[in-house]
């Protein structure tokens, strides 16, 4: 056998040894590429931004542990901004996996601001329903959340005064790994709720990378007013808000895993062509 | 007549009610609907749990029966009761031990035994795409040629690497996503929202039974 | 509750047990499996629990705190009872009743979504100018990927042949078959495309797990990370040499 051949019939393990070497490189020397910012991450930073200080937001947390690295990034750096502007957040999942995720990240940022938990923002915990509860939020969110994640009731959170459903806020942030998520947010609630300027709701969409192709449809048709996709838009949101956190330091990471399997791809196909050009013959 | 038609008569009832919701502003329906859509959200808790209990009934026939490999139901079964406890018991007993809350137990164990194995089982298809890349990808045609362009032109232009080797790289890539890709997205999105729409009728109308399961 | 030093070097060994699947699958790979089986679905009931059975259902219904109980909350509460009829083969019939419920819920607004948001929305953005206009340039070279009158006809073109790809009722044949295939290639690029982001978000997710060993554990619990690292690199390379002198001998077998 020759050394194409042995190559192409190569135990998988040694491929799982070389690209775990090559993304522990940046650990040991990191290069600090610089990151640039694209127009869907400045269009979810910029939705953010005209929203009036003191105002209130929703943010969906629709995700859970598997889309960690790249979605809580997202949450962390949404709460920053959000408490830098001043504006309350009233935060709730439809993900069961969401809640302590979404309480992990509150509880990070918080403080940093002098934040109160039910004066400025509060965790309504997770609700079983998908669709049906996304029209409900839009109907009464206290009918779908009477209590929070901890059972107490939200009628005695001040944050929760005034805030029926979506005509008392300005923006929905969705964080989403999936279904339900943004996809569903946009079918039930963009084109049939409107915001407290009366403008259809505003989404702006954090997504796994997985999810992100898709979405692009939506950002273009106008029903998506912002989007993050993947760990790089987790790293070109926080480079707009002025956060060195651990979506920036994993692109280093990213960018030589991409180019170990563009190699992989390429290395393939011409060992490849090799055996099949020897078999013909 | 119970068994069969009166399903489909709810499907239909209930189908129709949400559909014919949207178009009707009035007072009462509304809030009929809304209250509606509260029952759907405890109903599908009981559904949930339903699987739970069903995964327990099944792994405790599985230690009973002694069969293959039953020791690992063990694990199973242990983690299953010990979170429900600690959960459903806060409502009787005090936080840290009990309760769900930030700082319990339960909330504990949640993000240092969920989180990092859900995490790293899928952190494992890190591995398996490189593998699949090196032996599966294949470029034996115009059609897959398009692909793989397509693929390592986003994959350099998406990250930051891409830009020091071609300063238009990201550019280039942006217009793929924005341009090719939204064609090719947005006629899947209109062909399911077209096909969603067909069968989410014939399920309302009782031309779709396959849920119901057989006699 | 648990000290940070005990729960983190937890995170670690249940990642590494994780991990030692890509060796071969073994019985500590197993036996994490099914702990995170059993807490995953622990967790779930005891949030339905908390988060849906006691403020949705019960509380309202017994008219806890100053609220008057709300009676009509039985009847979800019997239609989910019913679903548990599934356990006795007699009477399984009666949770077709409750699952005709949420069939006839969910379709309803599965029709609503994707009429509204999907259908009518997608086919009004596709109505852009396909000529320079006032307001739309022929190309603008300082945003290539924004709106201008090449860009919306190329995907208007795209639209049209890749509809034209997904339509089966006639052979493709013909100028169908010439469209179809134009079609194909838009898709291929869009696959591409996904492709290229798929290979993005399985790496973010191995980031983060590397992440917490590298960095979180050392940091918050020195030397037990080191050890048990240092560990589960010897155990492995113990078995990949076992594994090879077996296969130098004619026997055992290997992962390919």
């Amino acid at each position: 056998m020759g050394l194409g051949e042995r190559l192409q019939y190569l135990d998988r393990r040694v491929i799982f040894l070389v690209i775990l070497l090559v993304i522990l490189i940046p650990y040991v020397k990191p290069i600090g590429l610089p990151i640039r910012v694209s127009k869907e991450a400045a269009a979810f930073y910029d939705a953010i931004e005209r929203v009036p200080p003191g105002s209130t937001v929703f943010l969906a947390a629709d995700y859970d542990a598997a889309s960690l690295p790249e979605l809580y990034p997202m949450t962390l750096t949404a709460i920053e901004q959000c408490f830098r502007r001043n504006l309350k957040i009233v935060g709730f999942c439809l993900w069961p996996g969401g809640p302590p995720l979404l309480n992990r990240a509150l509880a990070e940022v918080a403080p940093r601001h002098g934040k109160q938990y039910g004066v400025d923002y509060v965790n309504l915990g997770f609700k079983d329903g998908q669709e049906a509860v996304m029209v409900m939020v839009g109907a009464s969110i206290r009918d779908a959340f009477p209590a929070d994640f901890n059972g107490t009731p939200v009628a005695s959170m001040p944050v929760m005064h005034g805030i029926q459903n979506f005509s008392n806020v300005h923006v929905l942030i969705n964080i989403s790994a999936g279904y339900p998520g943004t996809k569903e947010w946009v079918q039930q609630v963009g084109s049939r709720f409107r915001n407290a300027l009366g403008q259809s709701i505003p989404i702006v969409s954090g997504c796994t990378a997985v999810s992100a192709p898709e979405y692009y449809a939506y950002v273009n048709a106008g029903q998506l007013d912002g989007l993050l996709g993947g760990l790089a838009g987790a790293a070109e949101y926080e480079k707009q808000v002025g956060i060195m956190g651990t979506a920036t330091r994993g692109m280093d990471t990213q960018s030589l895993a991409h180019v170990a399997i563009i190699a992989f791809i390429i290395l393939g196909n011409i060992l490849g062509r090799g055996a099949g050009r020897k078999h013909a013959a | 007549m119970l068994r069969r038609e009166l399903p489909l008569l709810i499907t239909l009832v209930v189908g129709l009610f949400m559909v014919v919701g949207l178009f009707v502003p009035q007072r009462h329906f509304t809030a009929g609907r809304s209250e509606f859509e509260g029952w759907a959200i405890i109903i599908r808790a009981f559904a949930a749990v339903l699987g739970v209990a069903n995964l327990a009934r099944i792994s405790a026939l599985r230690i009973a029966r002694r069969e293959r490999d039953w020791g690992y139901q063990l694990p199973l079964l242990g983690g299953l009761f010990l979170m429900m406890v600690l959960g459903v018991a806060g409502t009787w007993f005090p936080a840290p031990l009990f309760g769900i809350g930030e700082g319990s137990l339960f909330n504990d164990l949640y993000l240092n035994i969920y989180v990092p194995m859900q995490g790293t089982m899928f952190a494992l298809l890190a591995f398996y795409i490189a593998s699949a890349a090196f032996r599966a990808f294949r470029v034996r045609s115009l059609e897959a040629g398009l692909l793989a362009v397509a693929a390592v032109l986003v994959m350099l232009g998406r990250v930051p690497i891409g830009a020091l080797i071609w300063d238009h790289l990201p550019a280039v890539s942006d217009w793929i996503m924005n341009v090719p890709n939204n064609a090719a997205k947005r006629a899947i999105l209109i062909g399911a929202a077209l096909g969603a729409i067909a069968t989410g009728l014939k399920v309302i109308l009782g031309l779709e039974r396959n849920y119901l399961g057989g006699d | 509750m648990l000290p940070e030093s005990f729960l983190i070097t937890m995170n670690g060994i249940f990642t590494l047990a994780i991990l030692s699947f890509l060796f071969r699958d073994n019985p500590v790979y197993k036996t994490a499996e099914h702990l995170f089986i059993g807490v995953a679905a622990g967790y779930y009931v005891a949030l339905e629990w908390q988060n849906v059975f006691q403020p949705n259902l019960w509380q309202p219904l017994v008219g806890a705190g100053d609220a008057s109980p709300r009676w009509v909350l039985l009847v979800p509460f019997v239609i989910g009872l019913l679903m548990f009829s599934r356990f006795v083969p007699r009477y399984a019939w009666l949770s077709r009743w409750s699952l005709a419920l949420m069939v006839g819920a969910y379709a309803g607004l599965a029709v609503i979504g994707a009429a509204q948001g999907d259908l009518i929305r997608q086919v009004e953005a596709t109505m852009v100018p396909v000529i320079a206009t006032e307001n739309v340039p022929w190309f603008d070279p300082a945003d290539p990927s924004g709106p201008s009158a090449i860009n919306n006809l190329i995907l208007a073109i795209g639209l049209f042949a890749s509809l034209a790809y997904f339509f089966f009722s006639r052979e493709h044949r013909g100028a169908l078959g010439g469209i179809a295939k134009l079609g194909i290639w838009f898709l291929m690029l869009s696959f591409g495309a996904s492709y290229g982001f798929t290979v993005m978000a399985r790496y973010s997710l191995m980031i983060g797990r590397l992440d917490v060993l590298i960095r979180e554990w050392p940091k918050v619990a020195p030397g037990v990370a080191q050890f048990c690292m240092g560990l589960f690199v010897v155990g492995v390379a113990v078995a990949a040499v076992l594994e090879f002198r077996s296969r130098r001998t004619g026997g055992g077998m290997g992962a390919t």
